[in-house]
């Protein structure tokens, strides 16, 4: 008897396993002989229910369709291949901890930008191979709550898919992965199953960034620790990364309603992040209302903002944005919290019965000054959880409590990993903005010598197939000619209204100047160069990089086609308050020492495209008079 | 002191086995048949739930709420709670129509309510036709929880299973709910802020029950997640909606228990409802002392004493505490003035 019952005693732990009921059972007022007693009476339940059970289990698995067999047996391995991308993050402080999600087999990485706020450029990360992998920081969107960081130590890591969450409906079945309590001491991420609660949410935004649009709500248990992880359809799909919970009086815990930053907007904000910068996301420059009839009207704009260039005013009501209808204000809020700022998206309105289609570049919804504050700095002590939101439990959380990190001081950094990180002013990290910066030169040198700085440019053609022009372009004066007139800009710096007279009131002038800089003196032509991201050219073609360039006031955006590899065109800014010029390359064509465009399009806000056919280029050196 | 006895534990087995079994043998009959996808049964439940507005609006106190459409005329059903005690409330249909709703009945211990919107032919739930299920069964919830879904969006859905049928034994704040009926107590965490009135349906999407409000179960004092079955109310809600008066079924809070008598002072505190009501007077007895010193219904009393008296507790606590034939000095607020009185303790029939 007094072995038996001690065998009892030592396997206890497994039964309160096998049967949780019974480890609910308080023994505190129990004496050890009753213990024991209850152990023993324990064990034959315990023997009894497992025996029952595991009878039922052997005849249910003989007795269950192959086709529920099967898919259960899919499930698991969608799950198994999908958990080892799943990544757990902590910051080098030891303090917290979250989630990410391996998308690239290169290392890159999702995750909140809350996971990794204040953590320094450097992270420590776990997968469930049960290894511990350095990281660093490439960018971050404070307000959509992302960032992208860069697990270091392989080339073949696992990763998932990136889904389609314009697909997912209310009722999809979805499921989380993650470090939810930092509860996985080898890593290994805790698995949520549940059900999408709805599409296209709207939260509004906790602080004064951090606005939660578009996203997708589950009843899938999210914690805290979740955050940044994925959550994955039902092929192990990516379709968001969750982040948020609302939370009330049960605690800041899982209630039922969890949300996830769906991966469509993700994808729109990738390559912005992958420039190392503090992005931001848009404002139309333009406020809307509901009116009685639900309809969506503009009820104030901006005079000096591209939406009222192209022609939108007030009053004017919007019928579809971004290649949605708009029938309510959240819808119109979910549609532009998607998209980065200067991305052109299609805005369709109604006036007077007239519906007018319109490509609309969107400005930036912060100030360079608001987002320097986001800018990477050294690792810093965080604020207690308590001290952030002490009131109004009903509203949702600005992200997921922090979690404490139980584990021991991770080891630091390696100094071998120490070159991927360069400090700069309003960057995440500007090293990663410095190789596509290099990348996007090294494609316009591959256009030719074009002499260097000091040289005069000479190129002849037709304006839309009538008259001839001929364009001559220098460092310091352009000139453009056709039949009936000619017109000469000086670039006079102490006087910028000359930048814009007769026909380059456009712009037009300018932005060839700035163009034959950058490709004679390239980068160093510019006050500051950097990459900005990615985008579809002009709202409908091709994806281009995006590289900008400043100087004395004047903003430059130039675009390079991702997939031809091709230098395709550029924005002009040439002062504020003043429409954009935009220059559309329609080809290259390689002469000697150096390729010319075979012809562009000027674009110009509110007027027809103005075509010009390039016939011949020339360039000589030139020696700029000497000033008086 | 608990002692496991094995002869209580194999009535819960057996049982539990049974269902086991039964459960397998539905799986392997739903197997036969492919199921429509949830997304496929959410888009067709959807258009027959609404979102209320209402009165509310304060901390912890939601002005937003859920209903059900049950006729095809726009008599929707709801949960009785305090998002109705305004002349106006608001419907937002499933396609984003915002109409006025007028309120036509609220009766039954289960306190449910009808409203009743202007439209034609629209899709509703037929109350003649409610399924009943068991523990084990799955379902989903649909309800307007933490108004997530603002503007013309569908409600939430979550899914679950019934964990147990069983009659709710629950309070809400300091009282106890008088419906004594069985509910379906759910796994999913399902009765949310604004999630009263929604429905709890079958994988197929017929409607089994209405989400209730939060409610704490009454001894372990934990939140629960629950629905009231529909199968045996269909009647009810056929006389709400006919605007049959239900005599003898009218919910009704419970008689407020006053702590102590306060009637041989001359006077009667409001309701003690909350942890830290305030000391307010309700009413003052014509004639009393009280009266004649000059008190009125809606002082608030501050000081006893020059002790501070913050709640209606403390005031009785005092009183408790008090002599016959002591004399109270007692200190009141009305609007910006302070008024102060002195009263004997008088003999309280403890």
């Amino acid at each position: 008897m007094t072995l038996t019952i001690k065998r009892v005693h030592l396997q206890r732990d497994n039964w309160s396993e096998a049967c949780p009921s019974f480890r609910q059972n308080n023994f505190v007022e129990m004496n050890e002989s009753s213990v024991m007693k209850t152990y023993t009476q324990q064990a034959i339940l315990c023997v009894l229910a497992l025996g029952v059970s595991l009878g039922a289990a052997s005849r249910s698995s003989a007795d269950v369709p192959a086709a529920v067999r099967e898919a259960e047996e899919a499930r698991v391995a969608v799950i198994e291949q999908a958990s080892a991308s799943v990544v757990a993050i902590f910051p080098p402080n030891g303090q917290g901890g979250g989630s990410g999600v391996l998308i690239s087999p290169s290392g890159l990485t999702l995750t909140n930008f809350h996971v990794v706020q204040g953590a320094g450029p450097f992270l420590k990360c776990g997968l469930k191979d049960g290894v511990v992998y350095d990281a660093v920081l490439i960018g971050i969107d404070p307000t959509g709550d992302v960032a992208i960081i860069q697990l270091l130590g392989r080339t073949d890591f696992p990763y998932s898919p990136l889904g389609d969450s314009d697909t997912v409906r209310a009722g999809d079945w979805a499921f989380a992965m993650g470090n939810p309590f930092l509860l996985a001491e080898d890593f290994t991420p805790t698995l949520t199953y549940g059900m999408v609660s709805g599409v296209r949410r709207y939260q509004y935004p906790a602080g004064t960034f951090l606005e939660y649009t578009d996203c997708i709500q589950v009843d899938t248990s999210i914690n805290p620790g979740n955050s940044g992880g994925p959550l994955f359809n039902t092929s192990g799909e990516v379709i968001g990364i969750n982040g948020r919970i609302s939370v009330e009086k049960r605690g800041r815990v899982n209630a039922g309603a969890g949300y996830a930053i769906s991966i469509n907007q993700i994808k729109h904000f990738r390559d912005h992040l992958l420039s190392g910068r503090v992005v931001d996301h848009a404002t139309l420059g333009a406020t809307v209302r509901s009116d009685e009839f639900s309809n969506v009207i503009i009820d104030t704009i901006l005079p000096d903002c591209d939406a009222f260039y192209q022609g939108l005013r007030r009053g004017d009501e919007v019928v579809s944005f971004g290649g949605r209808s708009i029938g309510s204000v959240n819808q119109f809020k979910n549609v532009l919290g998607i998209y980065p700022k200067g991305w052109k998206v299609p805005l369709t309105y109604r006036r007077e019965g007239q519906r007018t289609e319109i490509f609309v570049r969107l400005q930036g919804l912060h100030s360079t000054g608001e987002l320097l504050q986001f800018a990477e700095g050294p690792a810093a002590p965080r604020p207690k959880q308590d001290e952030k939101n002490p009131e109004d439990p009903e509203q949702p959380r600005p992200g997921l409590p922090e979690m404490l990190n139980p584990h021991r001081q991770p080891p630091p950094i390696p100094e071998e990993h120490a070159h991927l990180y360069e400090a700069r002013l309003g960057f995440a990290n500007y090293h990663f903005n410095r190789l596509k910066q290099e990348e996007l030169f090294a494609q316009l040198k591959e256009l030719g010598d074009f002499g260097g700085a000091g040289a005069k440019w000479t190129i002849q053609g037709t304006v839309a197939s009538q008259p001839p022009f001929r364009l001559v372009l220098s460092e310091v004066a352009c000139l453009l000619e056709v039949p009936s007139e000619q017109r000469l800009m000086l670039l006079d710096l102490e006087r910028p209204e000359t930048h814009m007279a007769g026909w380059n009131s456009d712009g037009l002038l300018m932005a060839f100047q700035q163009w034959q800089q950058l490709l004679t003196a390239g980068a160093e032509a510019f006050t500051e160069v950097y990459y900005v991201g990615s985008e579809p050219l002009d709202g409908a073609g091709p994806r281009v990089d995006v590289l900008a360039t400043m100087q004395s006031g004047r903003e430059c955006r130039w675009y390079f086609d991702q997939k031809q590899k091709q230098f395709v065109g550029w924005d002009i800014s040439v002062m504020d308050h003043v429409p954009e010029c935009g220059i559309r390359l329609q080809g290259w064509i390689r002469e000697g020492a150096y390729s010319r465009p075979t012809g562009w399009t000027l674009l110009v806000p509110g007027q027809a495209p103005l075509e010009f056919q390039v016939s011949r280029m020339s360039v000589e050196k030139f020696e700029p008079p000497a000033l008086p | 002191m608990f002692k496991p006895n094995p002869r209580r534990f194999l009535p819960v087995l057996l049982p539990m086995l049974l269902a086991c079994a039964l459960g397998l043998m539905t799986a392997r009959a739903r197997a036969d048949t492919a199921p429509a996808a949830p997304s496929d049964i959410s888009d067709q439940v959807f258009p027959r739930i609404v979102k209320l507005y209402g009165a509310g609006g304060l901390k912890n106190l939601a002005n937003y709420g859920t209903g059900v459409l049950v006729s095809p005329d726009g008599h929707i059903l709801t949960i009785w709670n305090h998002l109705l005690d305004t002349e106006q409330i608001t419907v937002v249909l499933d396609n984003g129509r915002r109409l006025e709703a007028r309120f036509v009945g609220g009766a039954g211990e289960a306190g449910l309510a009808i409203l009743k919107v202007e439209v034609k032919n629209a899709p509703y739930f037929d109350l003649t036709r409610i399924p009943r299920r068991g523990p084990g069964s799955p379902v989903l919830g649909f309800s307007n929880m933490f108004n997530v879904a603002a503007g013309d969006e569908p409600v939430s859905v979550i899914h679950g299973v019934i964990a147990t049928v069983t009659p709710l034994d629950a309070r809400r704040g300091r009282y106890d709910i008088p419906y004594k009926g069985d509910v379906y107590i759910v796994d999913a965490i399902m009765n949310n802020p604004g999630s009263a009135g929604g429905a709890l349906t079958t994988l197929e999407g017929e409607l089994l029950g209405l989400i209730g409000k939060e409610l704490r179960d009454s001894r372990s004092n934990l939140w629960i997640n629950y629905a009231i079955p529909m199968y045996d109310l269909n009647e009810t809600v056929g006389k709400l909606i006919r605007g049959e008066v239900i005599a003898n079924d009218r919910m009704e809070l419970p008689a407020v228990v006053q702590e102590l008598d306060t009637t041989p002072l001359g006077l009667r505190l409001v309701p003690n409802v909350v942890a830290r009501t305030p000391a307010y007077l309700d009413a003052v007895l014509p004639g009393s002392a009280a009266a004649e010193q000059g008190l009125q219904p809606d002082d608030l009393i501050v000081l006893i004493n020059d002790d501070l008296i913050q709640s209606c507790s403390e005031f009785y606590k005092y009183l408790r505490t008090a002599k016959r034939g002591d004399l109270l000095r007692i200190t009141v607020r009305r609007d910006r003035e302070l008024l102060t009185v002195e009263l004997p303790v008088p003999d309280f029939s403890r």
